[in-house]
């Protein structure tokens, strides 16, 4: 899409309200300009460009967006944090309020092998491992958005797991929005370095109090290191009013294991894009996604497997469920490059429609360019099963408690796959109350 | 004089393009047991599916009383709420849903229907345990989401340990003998015989004369092209094995 010599009013405010302040490296430097000039270039994508086909952001170019400030301290509660759905997880937590670190929320206990502080102080306490890392797994081009993010992040989460170490509980990034500020941007960035042979697990989730509409522009980059093993999940739970278009990238070397969960609960619209990057050799990846919009809500997942390496074994599984004039969309892009030989690459993506106004939008996108590989795909448009509703029926089940529990068997798939058990109990609960409201909806 | 548990009187029914069921008369007092025979797509399934409630049939005519209440007017669940039981031909399988879990909460449904406390589940595995045992039910197969993967014979000894469990004033079994071996028949026969008692009865669908001499019809029905042309008691059945239903229909056509 060519864009007039003149930058894109919401572009250029965007880009203009934001002062990036504090010294920074030269590196840091070069990358944000490199960011603002993609970003500049590629502004907000219209729905003719190929990959926001179906995903229109034209209600964010009607906001007047402006970059969240730091937080007046006590503009939130500690109590608000007990009553987050995952509040009952173990575990450190870092906890950010629009987007920067407040510590006097966060706990973190210190342990041997694991770094968790703020980008903000990573910067200067971790230089060297900022200067390495930062941008290494997020394609700035391939998202407007990430480049966004690169432009104009302040703080986020640093984490760096040692080589070798195992970290029992899992850590909780906890990124709030604070009900007062409307048509705020929220720009956190997470990078995570989990070294060779080092175990983890992680959340990151994203709540919003209130109404507010804003966007939250969010990107994570999991560096993870060869033979470890992490576990990643993302929620995003952000008010209906808000925009959420963020970003997982990582990177795997040889013989790493990675699962990354993404669970797209709320927002008004959302992408959430994932981008894995099979680098080293015999990687097994795991992509796991639920997306379950209502009332107006749009949820897109684009996801990117770049097998750039031989015997990369990548499993996507991504359930759709839907309700009122929701939209779903998800993009499921393989690249298999030349020389990633015996990669086996594997794509599912399952919707389930509640209501005759819910549309979902599902396209698989294979690049293959070596030739002996094994790409599978395959996508499923349905309703619940009249046959399993009878059959339930006729047992006693009321026709709610019916539609519930095969709805829920329908989450409880992808759910099933997060190894961690308190946070696939937690989640478990959360998800099975917010579709309750759906079973009770009659729609035929 | 007793009270029929069911009624059916008249009945006609079918799907929109088409009538399957073209006036049925069918009385069953408590304590009874009645066969139901005839040839493929003669509309035995189709009763039964009228009965429980599943949707797409329609009722162009006649009645149905069931325990005093009009039957169709109820909803499938308040249907089986008043003790109406379907062993489903083709039980359907429901990945995702735990047996156990299902089976509990079609339990305690009947219960808070009935006004009693609901059990927790360990009262309720304390409760099945004896069912398991009477159908002699592989117990691993109830940790498995409901019919998952299981076998033809395992599916149709599930739907009698859900009989056994749930009790029911009024079952109706179709073709619950089809795909069940030599043993695992008496087993299942031997488990609804147990469940027979001077205040329930069954509306048993078969095809074969075995299962009948396991469980002994008070009445046995043929039903051809939607109408009962013949009714007679368990000599009927025998007549059946060794005549097939030729006779009959060709008697109900000329009639
Ligand atoms: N939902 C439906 N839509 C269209 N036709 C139907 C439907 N249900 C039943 N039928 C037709 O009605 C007829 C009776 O079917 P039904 O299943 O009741 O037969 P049945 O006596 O149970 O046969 P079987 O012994 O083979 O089980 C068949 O011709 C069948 O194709
Ligand atoms: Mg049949």
């Amino acid at each position: 899409m060519a864009h007039s010599d003149e930058m894109d009013q919401v572009v250029s405010s965007l880009l203009d309200r934001a002062v990036v302040d504090g010294v920074e490296s030269k590196r840091l430097q070069a990358m944000r300009e490199t960011a603002r000039a993609h970003f500049v270039e590629r502004g907000i994508p219209p729905i003719e460009e190929e990959d926001w086909r179906f995903t229109n952001l034209g209600a964010l170019r009607e906001l007047s967006l402006h970059p969240a400030g730091h937080p007046q301290a006590g503009s939130i509660s500690p109590n608000v944090l007990q009553r987050l759905p995952l509040s009952t997880i173990p575990g450190n937590r870092l906890v950010f309020l629009n987007g920067y670190f407040i510590r006097r929320l966060s706990s973190i206990v210190e342990e041997d092998g694991v770094q968790a502080l703020s980008l903000a102080e990573a910067l200067s306490k971790h230089s060297a491992l900022c200067e390495r890392y930062l941008g290494h797994a997020v394609q700035s081009h391939e998202t407007p958005f990430a480049a966004l993010n690169t432009a104009l992040f302040k703080d986020g989460a640093f984490l760096h797991i040692s080589a070798g170490k195992t970290v029992r509980e899992p850590l909780h990034l906890v990124f709030l929005s604070t009900e007062e500020d409307t048509e705020q941007t929220h720009y956190p960035r997470n990078l995570i370095v989990v070294e060779g042979g080092a175990h983890v697990t992680l959340t990151e989730s994203y709540h919003g109090a209130g109404a507010s509409s804003g966007l939250t522009c969010s990107a994570t980059e999991l560096i993870v290191g060869e033979g470890a093993r992490v576990e990643h999940v993302k929620v995003q739970d952000e008010n209906e009013s808000r925009f959420h278009l963020g970003a997982v990238a990582v990177q795997m070397a040889r013989e790493s294991q990675v699962r990354v969960h993404s669970l797209a609960l709320g927002a008004k619209l959302s992408r959430t894009t994932i981008y894995a990057g099979l680098v080293g050799q015999g990687v097994e990846c795991l992509l796991n996604g639920l997306y379950i919009p209502r009332n107006s809500q749009l949820a897109d997942h684009f996801t990117i497997v770049d097998n750039a390496a031989p015997h990369g074994i990548s499993h996507e599984y991504f359930n759709g469920i839907l309700a009122g004039q929701s939209r779903g969309v998800f993009h499921g892009r393989i690249i298999v490059r030349p020389g990633a030989q015996k990669t086996d690459a594997k794509q599912t993506n399952k919707n389930l429609l509640l209501s005759d106004t819910a549309t979902i939008d599902t396209k698989p996108q294979l690049e293959i360019y070596a030739d002996d590989v094994k790409c599978t795909h395959g996508t499923t448009v349905g309703q619940l099963n009249p046959e399993s509703l009878f059959y339930m029926r006729a047992r006693g089940l009321p026709l709610e408690m019916a539609r519930h529990l095969l709805i829920v068997a329908f989450a409880e798939e992808i759910l099933n796959r997060i190894r961690n058990e308190d946070i696939r109990g937690a989640l478990s609960e959360v998800i099975s109350k917010r579709l309750g409201s759906d079973a009770e909806v009659r729609y035929d | 004089m007793t009270e029929p548990i069911l009624k059916i009187r008249g009945l006609k029914a079918g799907v929109v393009d088409r009538s399957i069921l073209n006036g049925i008369d069918l009385t069953i007092f408590p304590g009874e047991t009645h066969a139901l025979m005839g040839p493929n797509g003669s509309g035995k399934s189709t009763l039964a599916a009228v009965l429980a409630g599943r949707e797409g049939y329609e009722v162009t005519d006649g009645e149905v009383w069931y325990a005093g209440k009009n039957l169709l007017e109820l909803d499938p669940e308040d249907r089986a709420k008043e003790g109406l039981f379907l062993a489903f031909q083709y039980p359907v399988e429901i990945p995702g849903v735990n047996s156990t879990y299902f089976l509990k909460a079609a339990y305690n449904e009947l219960r808070k229907y009935r006004g009693e406390p609901e059990l927790d589940a360990a009262d309720f595995l304390n409760f099945v345990k004896a069912r398991v045992k009477l159908l002699e039910l592989d117990e691993s197969l109830l940790r498995r989401p409901v019919n998952e993967g299981f076998s033809g014979g395992e599916k149709k000894r599930n739907e009698i340990f859900q009989m056994a469990v749930l009790e029911p004033k009024l079952a109706i079994l179709d073709e619950t003998d089809s795909g069940l071996d030599i043993d695992a028949l008496k087993i299942v026969a031997n488990g609804v015989c147990k469940l027979r008692n001077a205040h329930n009865a069954q509306l048993v669908i078969t095809h074969y004369q075995r299962l009948l001499n396991y469980i002994v019809p008070d009445r046995v029905h043929v039903l051809s092209e939607g109408r009962i042309v013949q009714s007679g008691d368990k000599e009927l059945a025998m007549e059946l094995e060794e005549r097939g239903y030729d006779w009959l229909t060709k008697e109900a056509a000329t009639a």
